[in-house]
């Protein structure tokens, strides 16, 4: 092993701290944390998980966030892949004024659009649906699909697109039996992206609503404010968030850094 | 060469109606509280740029921006050449760099206010695993809810430890393009470690790390929820970043008028900055 393997190892372990210590509080009983410092868990229990188990309001709020998330993935690559298409393969008028303008669009602070979001969802009747949290977080997942999508696209070479053509192809029926599989992982990374950056959200989440839709974070800050002796529980419910990105993750870790630049690396 | 196409419109109109329905009707919306006075039932009076005129003399408003430039200036200064420093201490191949991506990756796919949550059970002075250490094994009076410094520290190495891992992914995707030929041509010409970083791999990664920058720019100077939940702007407003004090403005006071100005001013900031580096970004491109 090389000397300079301990810079990233050590780094590793910076970043598995915190985790640890989540992981450890959630398997502690309430008695040992209010108890004093240990460094492991003496008695090992799973009653915080079995709390969030069987309380409707904490699993509720699992199933709300992944309804929302599940909705937000599909519509916002849906309707970014004929826009990422138009964007790798035409020019037109004002393309790439319009290109900049969607990346704007993450670039806004969703603490100023709190407020007006909560009235224009009450105005059109969405508030606390899955739907409003899934149009919200659109604003900045479908920029986000385009720039991806628009990067796996400019990989595919525009003579496929000729020879179906040529072949007899319709538009629709090439775009969806020829281009679409040959992009596949592009669809994968990009619905993997918009998942993620929907299921990390929380402000606009907990704007949009109130009892009926109620994301998985909103529960858990209702939890930390209303008394300091539910640790655990609230360990728990954090452990339980991490698992999502755990398990996927694995499957797309050559094209994280794509992801994360918008498709421009 | 792009065919030129206009009907490549139609192709992009559902993403434009769907982002526009979402950016522009509350964007009107801030614009229209921001020259407005209310006192509540809905009653709107024009008001004119007195809410931006009162803002800017404001030294609440001071203050919450220069923590929030600061509080991006630092985390800059170190996620940026932390990040490239382990980048270039990662393995190039092998069984490891799925580990090493892996592991490194998952901070960042965290709930963010289960990243604050998870902080503050971390650094809870008695019970906290670093909390703890502090206090208890090296002595140092650590306690982030009575203390600026130690709260300011605190949000800072959350942010270290929630986002160094992006600049680390994207200089590493830079550095592995760099092909084999350019590291033995170095050798055979005897450069020096040095030489290689600043002739060779500095330059494949500099448009990546301005990706990296205007990323890192654009979510810090954005970042609400970690440090909300985390310290909620205190001790005192010790760390109360702009984001924060503009939600306690709108939705706390619920000061429209106010907080539509700020939310403008904050949003031209924003945008005028990642203009600049997405500008070089495209340069780069270009080339």
């Amino acid at each position: 092993m090389k000397k300079r393997a301990i810079i990233p190892i050590l780094y590793i372990l910076f970043l598995m701290l915190p985790i640890y210590w989540l992981l450890s509080m959630s398997f502690k009983t309430t008695q040992e944390i209010l108890g004093g410092f240990t460094l492991f868990p003496q008695v090992w229990t799973l009653e915080n998980y079995a709390v969030i188990f069987t309380t409707p309001s904490w699993y509720w709020g699992y199933i709300n966030s992944i309804a929302y998330v599940t909705l937000n993935t599909v519509i916002s690559v849906t309707v970014a892949l004929p826009a990422a298409y138009a964007f790798s393969r035409y020019s037109f008028l004002g393309d790439k004024q319009l290109f900049f303008w969607l990346l704007t669009n993450r670039m806004a602070p969703a603490a100023i659009f709190a407020l007006p979001f909560l009235q224009l969802y009450s105005e059109v009747g969405l508030f606390d649906t899955y739907l409003a949290v899934a149009l919200a977080h659109c604003l900045f997942n479908i920029p986000l699909a385009v720039w991806i999508l628009e990067g796996f696209m400019g990989g595919v070479p525009k003579e496929l697109d000729e020879t179906a053509y040529v072949d007899g192809y319709s538009f629709p029926r090439f775009f969806i039996q020829i281009f679409l599989p040959t992009i596949k992982a592009g669809v994968g990374v990009s619905a993997f992206f918009c998942f993620m950056f929907s299921w990390v959200e929380l402000l606009l989440a907990k704007t949009l609503t109130a009892v009926q839709a109620k994301p998985i974070a909103a529960e858990m800050t209702k939890t930390a404010s209303s008394s300091g002796y539910e640790l655990g529980l609230l360990a728990a419910a954090g452990a339980l968030t991490i698992i999502p990105g755990a398990i996927v993750i694995y499957f797309v870790r050559n094209y994280i850094a794509k992801g994360f630049a918008l498709g421009r690396v | 060469m792009k065919t030129v196409n206009q009907k490549a419109w139609f192709f992009v109109l559902p993403v434009l109606l769907l982002v526009a329905f979402n950016a522009l009707i509350p964007m009107m919306t801030v614009v229209n509280y921001s020259v407005q006075e209310t006192f509540g039932n809905n009653v709107f009076f024009w008001s004119g740029l007195r809410w931006f005129e009162e803002l800017l003399n404001s030294e609440r408003f001071h203050a919450a921006l220069g923590r929030q430039f600061l509080f991006t200036a630092i985390i800059l200064a170190i996620e940026v050449p932390l990040g490239v420093i382990i980048a270039l201490a990662m393995p190039r191949q092998g069984p490891w760099v799925s580990v090493c991506l892996v592991l490194m990756a998952l901070p960042m796919l965290i709930p963010w206010n289960v990243v604050g949550a998870m902080w503050n059970i971390f650094t809870l002075p008695d019970i906290g695993l670093l909390g703890y250490f502090l206090n208890e094994t090296l002595g140092i009076n650590y306690d982030m809810t009575q203390n600026a410094t130690a709260a300011w520290v605190t949000i800072i190495a959350m942010d270290v430890w929630h986002w160094t891992s992006l600049v680390v992914l994207l200089a590493y995707a830079g550095l592995v393009s760099i092909p084999d030929a350019y590291y033995q041509a170095a050798k055979i010409d005897g450069a020096s470690n040095w030489s290689v970083f600043r002739y060779i791999q500095l330059p494949k990664m500099k448009q990546v790390l301005t990706i990296a920058i205007l990323l890192r720019f654009m979510d810090s100077f954005n970042i609400y929820t970690e440090p909300f939940v985390l310290t909620g702007g205190g001790p005192g407003n010790a760390t109360t970043l702009l984001s924060i004090d503009l939600v306690k403005v709108a939705l706390g006071q619920f000061d429209l008028g106010p907080a539509g100005a700020m939310s403008l001013i904050y949003f031209a900031i924003t945008l005028l900055v990642s203009w600049l580096f997405y500008t070089l970004m495209s340069k780069d491109d270009a080339k």
